[in-house]
């Protein structure tokens, strides 16, 4: 139940964040002023973090103490093992977390606190004087083996959110026998619609289709 | 027909097992997996080698025994059935057959291909039952249940206990077997004066046995002879979430 409560609100948090990051579609005037919008929020900004922060924490110290006695209640495994129905995803929840966790790892090192690429130093406030958040979304995914991990992450966050998105439902208990093929199948739906959404900003930078607003 | 088997042989609960050659020669392909392992058997004690253990006793496909892995899963590759249903026409002629006992922490290896399942007699003890006079039988009609509840506990109660899912589960959980039990009683007015403190004892047992937890992977529904539904693990998460609710109101 904790598992399924701290994923709905990370899932929360994943949709939110996809909605912002779209907006680089829109043009720097839009993410820029989001950006804004978001670091002007302060102490409240802070709260979310560290809220989410506690989020994950508990998720991944739950699950891991989980996987610990599931490991426990089979000592010896079998030599032979098919699976029926058990999904590769729903087996490997614990293997596609962890590396979207070293992702997520990165990922605030890169565009959060800024720290892997210098290029974001040079950067000049946009005409409005706001940080070009634009700009450096285009320079960060420019790089093919910095887009490449991105998607890679991504995709392990589709499988992971592929049985994670409506497993939530049947730990809670809101699942029956005709509901569970509607949700399992929403839940796949779901997580390539995240995939999709994510994956289409590097892709779309990659192919030349978003230009940086300002030279470095 | 022909196979080569590999199975499980395991002298005792410390010892350790290894998988051995055997091979099965001139088997009907309506035999079953247990009939074959008979003549298997007929073969070693003419030749005076010990015969392999396994459990079986109905075989009818409804006392769950078995405890068997066939070819990677939990009763063969014939669901839903138990191993006594698989027939030797669902191999190849000269197919190799690997026979493994199910393997949890929660049913210790007795010999063998069997297993002690007790595990599962124990969650039931701790509350898998209705608390009532045992007399003659009520008249039939005196207690009104509405038909869906009464297919629904039904379904539950077609769990025959073989432990296939707990067997079958990555994470050897018992959750179905323990949903079933909960869900067949807590469907019925007979069981409902003991809802709250039944789901709350069975499932402490279940973790107490030291299986594993649920995880929503479905692959005990997928290997269940008796075809009980994951969706009552989902009941099984109501009534627990419920029965929590109640209980920390009640102190």
């Amino acid at each position: 139940m904790i598992v399924a409560i701290t994923g709905i609100i990370l899932i929360l948090f994943v949709v939110g964040h996809l909605l912002g990051n779209l907006q680089i579609f829109l043009g720097p005037d839009w993410i820029n002023s989001y950006s804004e919008h978001l670091r002007e929020l302060g102490p409240l900004l802070w709260a979310i973090r560290i809220f989410l922060l506690a989020t994950v924490i508990v998720h991944i110290y739950v699950t891991i103490r989980l996987a610990i006695a599931n490991r426990r209640a089979r000592p010896k495994s079998y030599i032979d093992k098919e699976n029926v129905k058990a999904t590769f995803a729903s087996r490997h929840m614990v293997m596609s977390g962890l590396i979207v966790l070293a992702f997520i790892i990165y990922h605030l090192a890169h565009f959060t606190f800024r720290k892997t690429d210098p290029r974001f130093g040079l950067l000049k406030l946009d005409p409005l004087n706001r940080y070009d958040v634009y700009s450096m979304m285009v320079y960060g995914f420019q790089n093919y083996v910095v887009s490449g991990f991105y998607v890679f992450a991504l995709f392990l966050l589709f499988l992971h959110l592929s049985h994670g998105s409506s497993s939530f439902f049947q730990s809670l208990g809101l699942n029956n026998k005709k509901l569970e093929p509607r949700l399992a199948l929403g839940g796949r739906i779901f997580a390539w619609l995240l995939f999709i959404g994510y994956a289409s900003i590097p892709v779309a930078i990659l192919l030349g289709l978003i230009k940086p607003a300002q030279q470095l | 027909m022909n196979f080569k088997l590999q199975i499980w042989r395991q002298k005792d609960r410390q010892s350790k097992g290894k998988l051995v050659d055997y091979e099965a020669r001139d088997i009907s392909p309506d035999a079953s997996l247990l009939e074959m392992l008979d003549i298997v058997n007929e073969g070693l004690l003419l030749k005076g080698e010990t015969p392999i253990a396994f459990d079986s006793d109905c075989r009818e496909g409804i006392c769950g025994t078995c405890s068997l892995n066939v070819n990677g899963e939990a009763h063969g590759c014939d669901h839903p059935g138990a191993v006594c249903e698989l027939y030797m026409r669902r191999f190849r002629d000269g197919q190799k057959i690997i026979i493994e006992p199910f393997r949890l922490r929660s049913f210790p290896i007795v010999k063998d291909l069997v297993v002690d399942r007790s595990a599962l007699d124990r969650i039931v003890q701790a509350g898998g039952f209705v608390s009532a006079r045992a007399g003659s039988a009520p008249e039939a009609n005196s207690i009104l249940i509405p038909k869906q509840d009464a297919d629904l506990s039904m379904e539950a109660a077609a769990c025959i206990g073989c432990g296939a899912c707990a067997a079958a589960c990555p994470n050897a959980s018992a959750m179905l077997f323990t949903a079933a039990k909960v869900s067949h009683l807590s469907l019925l007015p007979q069981g409902n004066p003991e809802r709250t403190s039944r789901v709350l004892k069975m499932v402490n047992a279940m973790d107490a046995e030291g299986f594993g937890n649920c995880t929503n992977t479905y692959e005990c529904e997928a290997v269940c002879p008796a075809e009980i539904s994951a969706s009552f693990i989902a009941k099984l998460n109501r009534e627990y979430i419920r029965a929590n609710w109640h209980t920390s109101g009640a102190e």
